[in-house]
């Protein structure tokens, strides 16, 4: 096991996010960010109030997105039980920021932006993800806002700790 | 994480997660069904048979929906007009149906227990839409599942089900999926139309309707199922509104507000007067509502995990 961000690395590299995303969105007038489900959203959670506090708005549109349905693999596993999904503002024409922890075979964001596209056509989407390990794609979908590129095979583990939830905040890398 | 079923033949064989995750899962459905597009692609792999041997509006048209919005292909079968007139049994009609590539299997039947009898004959999963006058699952799931929308549970709340309770499949599935969420579940109507010992299900008997409403805070009115009985068992439709029938007037003369609900079609005059069923008390077109969701639900979990070929 080892530790790609601890709690203070963790910090560093989320504030910088945050920072990207509003020097490319400025005043966020346009647009939504949007976390994944079931734990993109802690991510996301986080950015989102950096994000407000960076640009000094009160109001900045933030929802989360469960993708269960849209998954393409729903008769491969037992059934996956959805989380909620809470958009209440709407994404027509807008910039959406799709937001997750891990981006991996790129499957996610497929049916991410498959379960998007169900509540209006944005005008843009982009993708944040924290942690990207850039040599298991198996679909063509790359990140616009990462914070740390990582190399792994498909039988190592990436587990993201959240105080919110595992009272503690750290990235680690797995061996099995 | 699924269900502990195969088949959704009666509520009697589910436990209660089993309950709770449907709701779950049909929580997110509802708000699958209030997006523009009200479609998923969940279910795109999956073939689903509509077999229905009696008729049906509400259901059949709910099962269907349910499924196209599951992305599902749908092939409806009804008894008139089939082979099942030249004399073909069940299990033959039903195995020529799956030998077409068909995934699961939705059937209405006036015989009771006839979804158990094809659920030991074919590979398939089988949902009950009704059989004869023993259950209909997802009509109970649905109903709990609209108290607990308007009441924000289902466990303590006094539900009383009123009229036809012999002959009514309704009834018998709502009185065990109530009393597994932990409500207190009461029977009101004529004598004739209550089953001997059915307190033996856990529930109160009373045959003074007015009386049962002033215990309640929820009443499911059911339909006298004329077509069912094959003797009669009350002397007029007349009397029968006249002293079982919920009117506005009873509703007025009892203090609190209480949950009218109804699983249609109604006898609008008979069991239930139209000022009660069209009021603001009535919840009677957000249960049709609920009812897609939680087929889609039952659908989605049940459709499982699949070898591939």
């Amino acid at each position: 096991m080892k530790t790609l961000l601890d709690k203070n690395q963790l910090n560093i590299t989320l504030q910088r996010l945050a920072h990207q995303l509003v020097e490319n969105h400025l005043n966020f007038q346009d647009t939504a960010i949007i976390g994944i489900q079931p734990r993109g959203i802690w991510l996301s959670d986080r950015i989102a109030g950096m994000v407000k506090a960076i640009t000094g708005q009160q109001q900045v549109d933030y929802g989360k997105l469960d993708i269960t349905f849209h998954r393409d693999d729903v008769h491969q596993h037992d059934i996956h039980i959805p989380a909620p999904t809470d958009i209440s503002f709407s994404i027509e024409g807008r910039n959406v920021v799709l937001v997750d922890d891990v981006l991996h075979t790129g499957r996610t964001i497929r049916a991410a932006m498959d379960a998007l596209l169900a509540y209006g056509r944005p005008k843009n989407v982009e993708l944040m993800v924290l942690i990207d390990r850039r040599f298991s794609r198996e679909l063509p979908i790359q990140p616009d806002y990462v914070g740390q590129t990582v190399d792994t095979i498909i039988t190592q583990k990436i587990k993201v700790y959240w105080a919110e939830k595992d009272e503690k905040d750290e990235v680690v890398l797995i061996d099995q | 994480m699924t269900l502990s079923v195969k088949h959704l033949l009666g509520i009697k064989e589910l436990q209660p997660e089993d309950i709770e995750r449907i709701f779950q899962t049909a929580d997110n459905f509802k708000q699958v069904l209030n997006r523009p597009i009200k479609k998923v692609p969940s279910l795109r792999d999956t073939t689903v048979a509509n077999i229905f041997f009696e008729n049906s509006t509400r259901t059949r048209i709910s099962f269907e929906l349910a499924e196209k919005r599951l992305s599902a292909d749908v092939v409806n079968f009804s008894a008139s007009g089939s082979s099942v007139s030249k004399g073909e049994t069940l299990i033959d009609t039903v195995n020529n149906i799956l030998a077409m590539k068909v995934d699961m299997v939705v059937m209405r039947h006036s015989a009771s227990g006839a979804p158990w009898f094809l659920a030991n004959h074919i590979d398939a999963s089988i949902i009950n839409a009704g059989d004869g006058i023993n259950e209909h699952p997802t009509q109970a799931l649905l109903d709990a599942y609209s108290i607990r929308e308007r009441l924000g549970d289902v466990k303590g709340k006094r539900v009383v089900l009123i009229g036809d309770i012999m002959h009514s499949r309704v009834a018998l599935s709502n009185i065990f999926c109530l009393t597994k969420l932990g409500a207190e579940v009461m029977v009101a109507g004529p004598p004739t139309l209550i089953p001997k010992h059915i307190e033996s299900l856990g529930v109160k008997v009373e045959y003074d309707v007015k009386k049962a409403l002033q215990w309640c805070e929820v009443a499911n009115v059911l339909r006298i199922q004329l077509e069912r009985q094959h003797k009669p068992l009350f002397s007029t439709l007349r009397e029968y509104a006249l002293y079982y029938g919920v009117n506005r007037q009873m509703l007025d003369s009892i203090e609190k507000e209480i949950v009218i609900m109804h699983p249609g079609p109604i006898n609008r005059g008979v069991e239930l007067n139209s000022d009660v069923a069209d009021s603001k008390q009535s919840i009677i077109l957000p249960q049709v509502e609920n009812g897609v969701a939680i087929r889609m639900a039952v659908i989605y979990l049940l459709s499982g995990k699949r070898e591939v070929e």
